[in-house]
């Protein structure tokens, strides 16, 4: 039986916290293969952060090297691929992440490889759950390939701790580095001081109902005051009024956090394929009807003119009684 | 420059669907082209357009994998501009990722486009993976979520923009490339074919829909008709769904009646604030 290799993300000296739910995945399906947690970690400078790697895997390989400074699936894939076969590895583990969504089936296809998308539960060395059709289906897949890829939904699977031990960090040789004429020009990062909208404990939504960009301010003192993370509907962000990165969604992003606060959303499939997982659900809407209702625990039909207000005004009474 | 578009059907996304026994009943279902790939052949034919509704230049081929009926998929596309349709038999139920990725690999030798588009992901399987399996498979460049293109008046490169965890990435690809579309890509501004559209060129901020003279335009293109194995694809699914089965029901709970009583319920009775 094969080792399991986890592909992590890092971010400075420290891996990003959404690899550690793929590292979790990868521990299951190890004892499922019987064999080691082997983390990959690719680009220029990460041998920085293998120390921390270590932590949670058996062995780490490092591919630090100048020309893998920019996350391409060009030249990260092959480096995966080959890791695979170095590593004599049976399974390959992701975070579906933007560039785990990239990367991964890049590698699936150097690798001649079946790949599952989202994963939500592994039931076996081949056999794994996740959701289909705007999480309106469980699907149940058997993978039939030597080699399983999969990329794990974060909010499905626990962080991983520490390992009891350390495992051994080793300098994988990258070899020919070919970015095929791919090149990353720049990176224009969203400045945000609140919390991933993807690990954040409290999110606020608007949707389309909120009418315009500006009308997201008072959203997002309600977000700051509860120290939240702020998100949209997908028709929001259509109609130009956020980014789209703050989208939640089947095709934005999915969150499972504590409490969702959904304010003028109606609540489309697709909008609520991206947090049906929520702890407790609020929905405000003015429409009484609306199908966001279905989902909610408390539901409070309003508008959101007079409802947000009110709803600020009530958390900064009970923050301030509870001193 | 020639592009090839991809163009699945899907099962009406709005309609409820019916799981029984693990399985998905689609009988009485309604098809239509996946959302995102609307949007694949939208930024097609705005990349072979001076400008909107301007004269076409270079050729859109729109290719479904299939059963017959999804010649009428491609017919809608047609009839909203591209210049001709590819229709490979298969069963939409038994194709994994991997195999149309195979598929489509063949296609594309057999056309060599400049570029291929497709949707980021299908709006049923949901998986996210053909655009990247296919570009690995051929070995060329990739760009996936698109949330803008740009092709370079050479014709040799496109710069596109991407929208990432950390925030918006630019970056640029060789061509031939591999493309997939994000739901942006059909803002006024986010496709530009710099040979063509001056910096100021924009177009409606949607997919364009098929006027009655694209209808009947779209009568007398051709739509060829192609096995899998007559393009040398050998179609062997790696991944297969065993069962499917609706996800647990979440219950409606109370409605509150003031702002008051909602803070009060999120303190003390699911304490979460």
């Amino acid at each position: 039986m094969g080792a399991v290799l986890v592909f992590c993300e890092v971010s400075g000296t420290a891996i990003r916290t959404a690899s550690l739910h793929a590292v979790t995945a990868a521990r299951t399906l190890a004892t499922a293969h019987g064999g080691p947690v082997v983390a990959v970690i690719i680009g220029q400078g990460v041998g920085a952060a293998a120390g921390d790697v270590a932590r949670y895997a058996d062995r780490v390989l490092v591919f630090d090297d100048a020309r893998l400074a920019a996350p391409l699936a060009e030249t990260h894939a092959p480096l995966l691929a080959g890791a695979v076969k170095t590593a004599g590895a049976t399974a390959v583990v992701g975070t579906a992440t933007s560039t785990g969504k990239d990367v991964l089936p890049r590698a699936a296809a150097l690798l001649g490889a079946g790949m599952a998308s989202d994963v939500i539960r592994v039931d076996g060395t081949n056999k794994f759950r996740r959701p289909a059709y705007a999480g309106n289906a469980l699907a149940d897949v058997e993978i039939a390939s030597p080699i399983v890829v999969i990329s794990v939904r974060q909010t499905a699977f626990p962080a991983a701790p520490p390992a009891a031990a350390a495992g051994q960090v080793e300098a994988g040789a990258p070899g020919t580095i070919d970015a095929l004429g791919a090149e990353v020009v720049g990176v224009h990062a969203t400045q945000s001081a609140r919390p991933d909208l993807g690990e954040a404990k409290i999110v606020v939504s608007g949707g389309r109902g909120m009418k315009a960009g500006e009308n997201f301010k008072i959203l997002e003192e309600l977000t700051d005051l509860l120290g939240g993370a702020l998100g949209a509907s997908r028709a929001a962000c259509d109609a130009g009024m956020v980014p789209n990165d703050l989208q939640v969604g089947q095709t934005g992003k999915i969150v499972a956090p504590q409490l969702y606060i959904a304010v003028a959303i109606s609540g489309a499939i697709q909008h609520l394929a991206g947090m049906k997982g929520s702890k407790v659900i609020v929905a405000i809407n003015k429409d009484g009807e609306a199908p966001i209702f279905q989902v909610a625990d408390y539901g409070l039909v309003a508008t959101w003119e007079s409802a947000i207000p009110a709803l600020i005004a009530e958390v900064k009474k009970l923050k301030a009684s509870a001193g | 420059m020639k592009i090839l578009v991809t163009c699945k059907r899907v099962p009406n996304p709005e309609q409820k669907l019916k799981l029984a026994g693990g399985k998905l009943d689609l009988t009485g279902a309604t098809w239509q082209i996946n959302t995102f790939d609307e949007y694949a052949v939208e930024t097609a034919l705005r990349l072979t357009e001076k400008g909107k509704g301007g004269e076409r230049s270079g050729e859109v081929v729109a290719v479904a994998i299939g059963p017959k009926e999804v010649s009428q998929q491609l017919r809608g596309v047609l009839a909203m501009g591209a210049d001709r349709g590819l229709l490979i038999a298969g069963d939409d139920a038994a194709l994994d990722a991997d195999a149309v990725a195979r598929i489509l690999a063949k296609v594309v030798e057999r056309e060599k486009p400049d570029l291929v588009i497709l949707g980021k992901q299908t709006v049923d399987g949901d998986s996210n993976q053909v655009g990247q399996l296919l570009a690995g498979l051929l070995g060329w460049p990739q760009a996936t979520f698109l949330a803008t293109i740009r092709l370079a008046a050479d014709g040799k490169s496109a710069t596109t923009t991407r929208e990432v965890d950390a925030g918006v990435e630019e970056k640029r690809v060789r061509l031939p490339a591999v493309v997939t579309v994000d739901l942006r890509i059909i803002a006024k501004k986010a496709v530009r074919n710099e040979a063509l559209a001056g910096p100021d060129a924009e177009w409606e901020e949607t997919q364009r829909y098929a006027s009655l003279k694209g209808i009947m335009a779209a009568k007398k293109k051709e739509i060829k008709e192609l096995t899998p194995a007559e393009l040398g694809a050998t179609v062997t699914p790696l991944v297969r769904v065993v069962s499917l089965e609706a996800p647990p029901a979440r219950k409606a709970g109370a409605r509150v009646g003031s702002v008051e009583e909602l803070v009060a319920k999120l303190h003390n009775e699911a304490k979460v604030i």
